[in-house]
């Protein structure tokens, strides 16, 4: 992966995510976790070697494709993205409404959503009416709400606090259970460490390490 | 849907055509979508809406003005078209015999189809009833008025020519006082009215222009504030022709609602004409009625209106949708 400037944002990387796996990607700031996760979701495109996700060989995947393709994957963001002039049940039902499901099926969906995250009381409320962690939980609710292949978070709980965190790692994990790989980018390493799951450490652009750290007894 | 599904059900037809019709299904459903959420973005910001539809609407109801206002003289002038006469005023000392004879004469001659004798008195009995000046006119010992006799020229039309020939030889005779010829000055009204015709074209091609770049910064402006949207949308799978929707549908509604306010500034414009006009068409004896805008016409400034929006917002997406990537 070349960004304009000549510098390889990642290097000779060689890795495979099992379907159904869950796993963390960590490292410094720069080390290129982003811009994995925007290769995958085909946000920028590669310009050397293969990636192949859910199937697909994304050097075939032609532009016009990619909205198509995009439906596979949920997304969720550190500064989570919600749109603030719209109400929770608006801002949950966007992949669905994207993907063109009738009403009947995107109320039932999106209650099944907010309810899994507990905040289906609040589903006519707006975004800024709700606290850090309710608002980090929509963002949840409408990563999965399409029922994606694979979710990908980019540091989902870097404005949380630990135990925010904590919760919203377990509510990964529940999803992950019912099948949808995950991949997660971190630099929360002691918690990361605490779930018992592989984890891939770049650093500048390679991989370091990737295994399943047990730390925790 | 999944494009292994897609060929699997290729394979059996019934089962193709329901694929069919759930994708159109799916695709009206989407258009309904963009259509009703355009029209709440429309309302949710109820001032600036409603400014930019009146500059809009200001901008159609100019141009409609000025071709009304052609519709309503060329109205007019086609009534006075097929009388176009010549009208002879004969000398004051002609009297009504000898002024019957020279319309008999002149109906012979080769140039002229016919000719119609009104007589003095016949004159005054009918200005006295028109003009209001009836007891003025009583009070005059004699008639002032002249025999008048109007020609109706063969040619008139076919050769200009012929007809200036006939007048100055009309004009020649002595019973003959003066020769009127009613066409000259209509024939340049005419020409003045192709004039004032291009200039309306003129007019209504820098207006659509004008309401092309209103449009088109209002959508422009419309794309900057939902950028966190769009690019949310571009994530989660939104086809550009998705994203694209709503934009253009606002335009819609801009282009429908302006048209209407155009519509609206007509009839007021109308409404503060129509007494004067009035006033102005007794004096000419004339009842005359301002011809209002007709449904064919209503029907033109809306198709036009809307075509301008969807235009004006289908540039502005274009240039700057595609701009706009998921970061």
């Amino acid at each position: 992966m070349n960004y304009p400037g000549g510098n390889e944002a990642l290097r000779n990387i060689n890795l495979h995510i099992e379907q159904g796996a869950m796993v963390y990607i960590t490292g410094r700031s720069g080390a290129g976790k982003s811009t994995l996760l925007r290769l995958i979701a085909l946000i920028d495109r590669h310009s050397r070697g293969q990636i192949i996700v859910n199937g697909q060989n994304l050097e075939r995947v032609r532009n016009r494709r990619i909205p198509i393709f995009r439906r596979h994957i949920g997304f969720m963001f550190q500064d989570h993205r919600l749109l603030n002039d719209r109400t929770l049940f608006d801002n949950v039902a966007l992949p669905l409404v994207i993907a063109g499901y009738r009403h009947q099926e995107v109320r039932k969906r999106v209650q099944a959503a907010l309810d899994k995250v507990n905040l289906l009381p609040k589903v006519n409320s707006y975004p800024m009416a709700l606290s850090g962690g309710e608002q980090q939980r929509v963002g949840v609710a409408r990563a999965v709400v399409h029922r994606p292949a694979i979710l990908l978070a980019d540091e989902p709980t870097g404005n949380l606090d630990p135990a925010l965190s904590w919760d919203t790692m377990n509510l990964f994990e529940q999803f992950n259970q019912v099948g949808v790989t995950v991949i997660i980018a971190s630099h929360d390493i002691d918690m990361i460490s605490r779930m018992s799951k592989r984890i891939i450490t770049l650093k500048t652009g390679r991989i370091l390490t990737q295994n399943v750290m047990t730390t925790e007894t | 849907m999944k494009p292994r599904n897609l060929k699997k059900n290729i394979r059996s037809n019934k089962s193709f055509k329901n694929e069919l019709k759930r994708r159109f299904d799916m695709w009206l459903l989407q258009h309904a979508q963009a259509f009703i959420f355009s029209l709440g973005q429309y309302i949710k910001t109820p001032i600036s809406s409603i400014l930019t539809t009146m500059v809009i609407g200001i901008s159609l109801a100019l141009p409609a003005n000025f071709y009304l206002l052609l519709d309503n003289i060329r109205y007019v002038s086609s009534s006075w078209d097929d009388s176009v006469q010549i009208t002879l005023f004969l000398q004051t000392d002609i009297d009504e015999i000898r002024a019957a004879e020279l319309a008999n004469i002149l109906a012979e001659n080769n140039n002229i189809s016919e000719t119609h004798l009104i007589k003095r008195a016949d004159a005054l009995v009918e200005y006295q009833k028109l003009s209001g000046f009836a007891d003025a006119l009583n009070s005059l010992n004699e008639n002032p008025l002249p025999n008048v006799i109007l020609v109706t020229p063969t040619y008139a039309d076919v050769n200009e020519a012929t007809t200036e020939a006939l007048i100055k030889e009309l004009e020649a005779l002595s019973e003959v006082d003066s020769a009127q010829y009613d066409k000259r000055w209509l024939k340049r009204l005419l020409y003045l009215l192709d004039v004032v015709n291009r200039l309306i074209v003129v007019l209504s091609t820098f207006l659509a222009i004008a309401v092309l770049l209103i449009v088109g910064n209002t959508i422009r402006l419309s794309i900057d504030n939902r950028r966190s949207e769009i690019e949310i949308t571009k994530l989660f799978g939104g086809t550009d022709r998705f994203i694209q929707r709503p934009f253009l549908y606002s335009g819609f509604w801009y282009g429908a609602s302006s048209s209407i306010i155009a519509w609206l500034l007509l009839i007021i414009s109308m409404r503060m004409l129509d007494g004067p006009v009035n006033k102005l068409a007794k004096l000419y004896n004339s009842d005359f009625q301002l011809i209002g805008l007709s449904l064919g016409n209503m029907l033109i400034l809306l198709a036009s209106g809307i075509a301008l929006g969807l235009l004006g917002s289908w540039i502005a997406v274009k240039r700057h949708l595609r701009a706009i990537e998921p970061t």
